[in-house]
């Protein structure tokens, strides 16, 4: 079950002609798949469209009644191979996943698929994770499109544009038998708005119907001598026949006054950030009504020359608005102007910096930038010749600390990093290799473990120069999301083969945890439409591991450690692998919590564990928070002068997982914490037991109270 | 950080967009206030768009959520995805910290920004790891916040939704309500929360707090102070206390306060006789002293030889957890009902180290100084032992050692503490004819010691350290400035690399 349900919201995706649907940038996706009659979907999570899987998970009823297939396919490249039903079929598919990662792990299918070329409409979905809250490298998916011919939307960020992307990225797709990648960007894909919708449309040909008259075509094989021929039907055919449906079709739209000296062309995402900009500078209303007038590439890829040309009429000085580098349209657009021999002067990078996310005032900036020199006289008086000073409020940013995402309150990956520290405290420091997932935290500080991270399931892959073995073995990091993406052949298969004398740590968390929670082949869920409960370790045997170890409590952090002592001391120079399981807590407390509430108003006996610190015990030495940075381990400021340093203080968020006792325990760190179980509804006995109990209790402590002086 | 703001002043064509941005930490509830936010602008006409970041960024991790509105006419305004400097009128910071992070990156203005912060911290990772105090400062944060802000709501928001059982977005958005931001009528934002149909009982209690706070001006909870701690016991024993305390009001005004504590602290921990001998030590500085350093050697001696008298040993912590008002302590902080058990788990790990210091000192020492002894020790009782104080056999178990107090001041542990206060005593008041300031840092040094096993031990070694830099720049003008110095750099970080380098610097110049 994935972390966030959209069982409610599902409902409007039932909506039909004339109706308004209102919510998120995901949702209005979806809608705009069905209402366009799409045969299949799929894709992989990861943001920010892990919310659009979600969503496909939960419409499966409306799904199944319009005959649509969906898939939560093993990885991005088998979610890229599976258009390859639009290939022979007239049937629409459309796959979503994140850009520019989940790209490159599906490149070679998207390469395939552009150079067979496509009967039916094939949609990519692709959500750039770019600037602020990216959680990767920062790319650009757009060279892919250069490299394999496929054509890339850039809509502008509101729902009746994003909605309308579907529709003319299909027909695009059709129309010139190409693959058409949508990009959302970050925020585009949470961004609420409304727009009107139409009703849904059940694929003229299903993926069921097809079964029943298969097709095949040799043409369409990417092998020679074919495979040259589709190159020449690339540029001979199917980028005119683009080209042709993109401005018979206005796909691209230009705002603003027909005659003007200067102008602005924008990507289709960056459009509302640049409206901003003009809107700042007092000259363009709040519906976007320009005194600039503006090209909008809801189309970034392929560029139309004659549409350009068009917009450069009669104007000397032009903008290029382009977020992320290389400037590839920048290049583009320069080209064409070379090759008219025009006058105009292109400007771009440099008013705009090259690099990094083009936030607010970046766009105010580089718009005043352009407009100083290309059209000065537009500029409202306050900027040419600022009088105001700006008021001077004191410098934060030595006081603020930096607060990065890390481990949750609770989580079940904390103690094995914790462990895997004690171990290297105890056998020094190990080269580590982590992966990609929550587990990458532990790179952050207080852990501070494993060096790079080479991409998905590549963690043991990524040490593999180290598979022969030396004084001390190279460990690597593997999540079960990771394992099952592609880990199991990539990077165990790998050291299986390669007779890798490392030890491999795989995190299983029961879900595909980072990207929101998704069920993988080894979650502990039973799910209607999937496969769960393969255990991974059951895989590793099967791929040849011989040294497994499978760890079924991960917060017992000696355990863990001696598992690790032994991972790295045993004779055995094969392949060491560590299976360290435990439930992501995110999600075990919400599948838990309204069952835990449910029984207590039954009246069940249910214990809820918590931890804390005795304050007056702990020295405020923060050793254990050293280990741990869970959030509920915090401190706190006694009002006692004779301290000066804070003690450790857990808060009422502490979920009693148990990590700061037994890390406290196996660490020797000090007898501060204590666990407090409040057992809601006890037995009869269990009541009178503890009456008796505190009875006894309370009469030897008033008995020693009665004899000595103490501090209350 | 602080010099981007636009020069131009805002204009008419676009200021009819109302910009309001929610900085929280990740696990907040900063989605569900948007939600509100957006549900209240709609149902009011208004045409709303709210963004947000979903994922890995917020786990845990600094998050922004974003909306813009403008009253609904028959076209479609264009708004932003993010929220910029010096272009934002609502800011909601869900910590303390989080409205710092808001004025730096420019989102507060003095020209237009309502900022509605509240003062509760959550601390960061890099806050709490440090071995000393490294939380930041959050009156610098306040003080940027008042002079950043047009109208500035500041309180615990926290606090108040905690205390009507519910979460923090609900008193943020009595606080949107409460501070006049939106044209929108209070019973507005109550449908909001209503409509959403979850914990909305609770939600209106934490709202009615929120929007109390913004009405109310100077809205900051009153922090109630703990209730100051005093000596209790049988009458015969408090008489002699008294006796204590009538010695403590013959001390320099100055010192009393500290004087006072310390006197608790070690009768607390030992005895009367206990106190007596801490008020001899203390008596013994003051002699050496004069008020015109306004007795700063005797205020630091006697806070930090209270410290050292009152170690941390097993009695002490035995005695700790088996006494009564630490259960009723513990009861009220897991909010347990009268009718409900609980039960208690303490994690303990005692080494060799620790029981060796609970024998007679002489046999104690004699232990000590046999390794094959040591190693038996250890595998007869080092090891993690969890034990159930609400149960009987841990209880006495522990009773019956928190009550060894008589025969505390015979155990090894006593004599190497008595022996290490003496000669780090001596040691500090050895150079104070020439350096008063250098004895008063080196007394401080004191504050190194803490933590129980390796990291008693680690916190020893520096303390030597510390000690030893202290001998090399004797004699030198700036010599208390540089203990002071090597102090901190000692409480920078657990390994002492801060502590290494700055005794580097020492060893260049002395």
């Amino acid at each position: 079950m994935a972390e966030r349900s959209f069982k409610k919201e599902v409902e409007h995706l039932r909506k039909g002609d004339g109706d308004v649907f209102t919510g998120e940038g995901i949702l209005a996706l979806t809608k705009a798949l069905l209402e366009n009659g799409v045969g299949y979907v799929g894709g992989y999570q990861g943001a920010p469209i892990s919310h659009l899987m979600d969503v496909l998970a939960d419409a499966q009823d409306v799904l199944g009644e319009l005959g649509v297939r969906f898939e939560a396919n093993a990885s991005e490249a088998a979610a890229a191979a599976m258009l390859a039903a639009s290939v022979q079929y007239p049937i629409r598919g459309a796959v979503t996943f994140k850009g520019p990662v989940g790209v490159n792990v599906a490149s070679d299918a998207l390469a395939n698929l552009s150079s067979s070329g496509v009967t039916g409409g094939a949609l990519i979905i692709v959500g750039e994770d770019y600037g602020e809250g990216s959680s990767i490298m920062q790319e650009r998916s757009h060279a892919f499109a250069m490299k394999s011919q496929f054509w890339m939307l850039d809509p502008r960020p509101n729902l009746p544009s994003i909605t309308k992307a579907v529709k003319d990225g299909f027909e695009l797709s059709e129309a010139s038998n190409t693959p058409v990648m949508l990009m959302v960007r970050i925020r585009s894909c949470h961004v609420t708005g409304s727009f009107e919708t139409r009703d849904n449309v059940p694929p003229p040909l299903t993926v069921r119907d097809a079964l029943s008259a298969p097709r095949s075509d040799f043409a369409r094989v990417v092998l020679p001598p074919m495979s040259y021929l589709h190159e020449q039907d690339k540029i001979q055919n199917r980028w005119p026949a683009a080209e042709k449906f993109i401005v018979e079709n206005n796909l691209n739209e230009v705002f603003g006054p027909e005659r003007a000296l200067l102008g602005i062309v924008v990507q289709g995402g960056m459009y509302n950030g640049v409206v901003r900009a003009l809107q700042r500078l007092g000259l363009a209303d709040i519906y976007g009504n320009s005194d600039v007038p503006l090209y909008v590439l809801n189309v970034t890829y392929p560029l139309v020359k004659g549409e350009f040309d068009e917009f450069c009429q009669g104007k000397e000085h032009v903008l290029v608005v382009e977020e992320g580098q290389p400037d590839f349209i920048e290049q583009q657009l320069g080209s064409f102007l070379y090759k008219s021999r025009s006058s105009v002067e292109l400007h771009g990078k440099g008013m705009l910096p090259m690099a990094g996310e083009y936030t607010g005032q970046v766009l105010l900036d580089g718009v005043t930038a352009f407009l100083k020199v290309a059209g000065p006289e537009m500029l409202p008086g306050t900027v040419r010749a600022p009088n105001a000073k700006a008021p001077q409020i004191p410098d934060l940013s030595k006081t603020v600390p930096i607060r990065p995402p890390g481990f949750c309150t609770g989580c079940p990956e904390r103690p094995i990093f914790a462990a895997m520290k004690l171990t290297e405290h105890e056998l020094g420091k190990h080269q580590i290799s982590g992966d990609i997932g929550c587990h990458l935290f532990a790179a952050l500080p207080p852990f501070e473990i494993g060096g790079a991270t080479m991409g998905y399931g590549l963690g043991p892959a990524s040490n593999a120069a180290f598979d022969g073995g030396g004084e001390r073995r190279a460990i690597s990091i593997l999540g079960d999301g990771g394992f099952w993406h592609n880990g199991l052949s990539s990077s165990i298969g790998n050291m299986v083969f390669n007779k890798s004398d490392t030890v491999a740590v795989i995190v299983d968390n029961y879900y595909s945890a980072a990207t929101g929670g998704q069920d993988v082949l080894s979650s502990r869920a039973n799910n209607d439409t999937k496969s769960t409960n393969n255990p991974i370790s059951a895989a590793l045997k099967g791929v040849g591991v011989e040294w497994v170890r499978q760890i079924d409590r991960t917060y017992d952090v000696g355990k863990m450690r001696e598992v690790l002592r032994e991972a790295l001391t045993t004779e055995y120079d094969g392949p060491k692998v560590i299976v360290a399981s435990s439930e992501c807590m995110l999600n075990k407390q919400r599948r838990e919590k309204p069952q835990r509430t449910q029984a207590i108003k039954e009246g069940r006996r249910v214990d809820i564990p918590r931890f804390g610190v005795d304050p007056d015990v702990c020295t405020g030495d923060h050793a254990c928070i050293r280990l741990s940075g869970c959030p509920s381990l915090s401190l706190k400021k006694l009002d006692d002068p004779l301290r000066d340093d804070p003690v450790a203080h857990i808060d009422q968020t502490c979920v009693g997982c148990g990590n700061c006792g037994e890390v406290a325990d196996t660490a020797i760190l000090c007898p501060s914490f204590y666990q407090a179980d409040v057992v809601h509804n006890p037995t009869r006995f269990e009541s009178w037991r503890t009456k008796q109990r505190s009875r006894a209790i309370g009469w030897l402590q008033s008995r020693r109270d009665a004899k000595r002086l103490m501090l209350q | 950080m602080n010099a981007i703001f636009p020069e131009q002043p805002v204009d008419p064509r676009a200021a009819q967009i109302t910009k309001l941005a929610v900085m929280a930490v990740g696990g907040q509830g900063g989605g569900v206030l948007t939600g509100w936010i957006e549900a209240l602008a709609r149902a009011q006409g208004y045409a709303v768009q709210a963004t947000s970041v979903a994922g890995v960024a917020q786990r845990t991790g600094a998050t922004i959520y974003y909306v813009e509105m403008t009253p609904k006419t028959d076209h479609q305004p264009i708004f932003a995805l993010a929220p910029s400097a010096g272009d934002v009128d609502i800011l909601i910071a869900a910590e303390m910290m989080e409205v710092g992070r808001a004025v730096m990156r420019g989102f507060v203005t003095p020209d237009r920004t309502v900022l509605i912060g509240s003062s509760h911290r959550a601390l960061a990772v890099s806050e709490k790891t440090v071995p000393g105090d490294g939380i930041a400062d959050a009156e610098e944060v306040r003080a940027a916040a008042e002079i950043a802000a047009q109208t500035l709501i500041l309180a615990d928001m926290e606090q108040l939704a905690v205390g009507q059982g519910s979460v923090i977005s609900a008193s943020l958005f009595g606080a949107l309500a409460g501070v006049d931001a939106l044209p929108f009528p209070r019973a507005a934002f109550e449908d909001a929360i209503r409509q959403s149909g979850k914990a909305v009982d609770a939600s209106l209690r934490a709202f009615d707090a929120g929007f109390d706070a913004a009405q109310n001006g100077d809205a900051d909870t009153v922090h109630t102070p703990d209730t100051p701690r005093e000596i209790t016991g049988p009458q015969d024993l408090l008489r002699e206390y008294q006796r204590l305390l009538d010695r403590i009001h013959a001390m320099p005004p100055a010192v009393q306060q500290m004087a006072t504590a310390g006197l608790l602290k070690v009768v607390d921990f030992q005895d009367y006789a206990y106190g007596a001998s801490y008020l001899d030590r203390v008596n013994g500085i003051i002699g050496r002293d004069s008020s015109e350093r306004g007795w700063l050697l005797s205020i630091t001696a006697a806070k930090y030889i209270a410290n050292a008298m009152a170690y941390d040993d097993i009695i002490r912590v035995a005695d700790i957890k088996t006494r009564g008002p630490r259960f009723d302590r513990i009861r009220a902080e897991m909010g347990a009902k009268p009718d409900q058990v609980m039960q208690l788990t303490e994690y303990f790990h005692p080494r060799a180290e620790e029981i060796a210091g609970l024998l007679p000192a002489k046999l104690g020492a004699w232990v000590e100084g046999r390794p094959k002894a040591m190693a038996w020790l250890d595998r007869r009782f080092g090891k993690g032992r969890r034990l159930r104080t609400d149960s009987l056999p841990a209880f006495v178990m522990l009773y019956v050692l928190g009550g060894l107090k008589s025969y505390r001041l015979k155990t090894r542990r006593h004599a190497i503490e008595v022996a290490h206060l003496e000669a780090w005593l001596d040691r500090c008041l050895a150079p104070l004819e020439e350096d008063y300031a250098l004895c008063v840092e080196m007394l401080r040094c004191r504050r190194l010691i803490k933590g129980y096993s390796d990291t008693h031990a680690r916190g020893l070694t520096k303390f030597d350290s510390v000690m030893n830099g202290a001998q090399m720049v004797k004699g030198r003008k700036d010599a208390a400035d540089w203990v002071a110095r090597l102090r901190e750099a000692a409480l920078q970080d657990p390994e002492g690399k801060a502590l290494s380098g700055a005794l580097e610097t020492i060893r260049s110049f002395a």
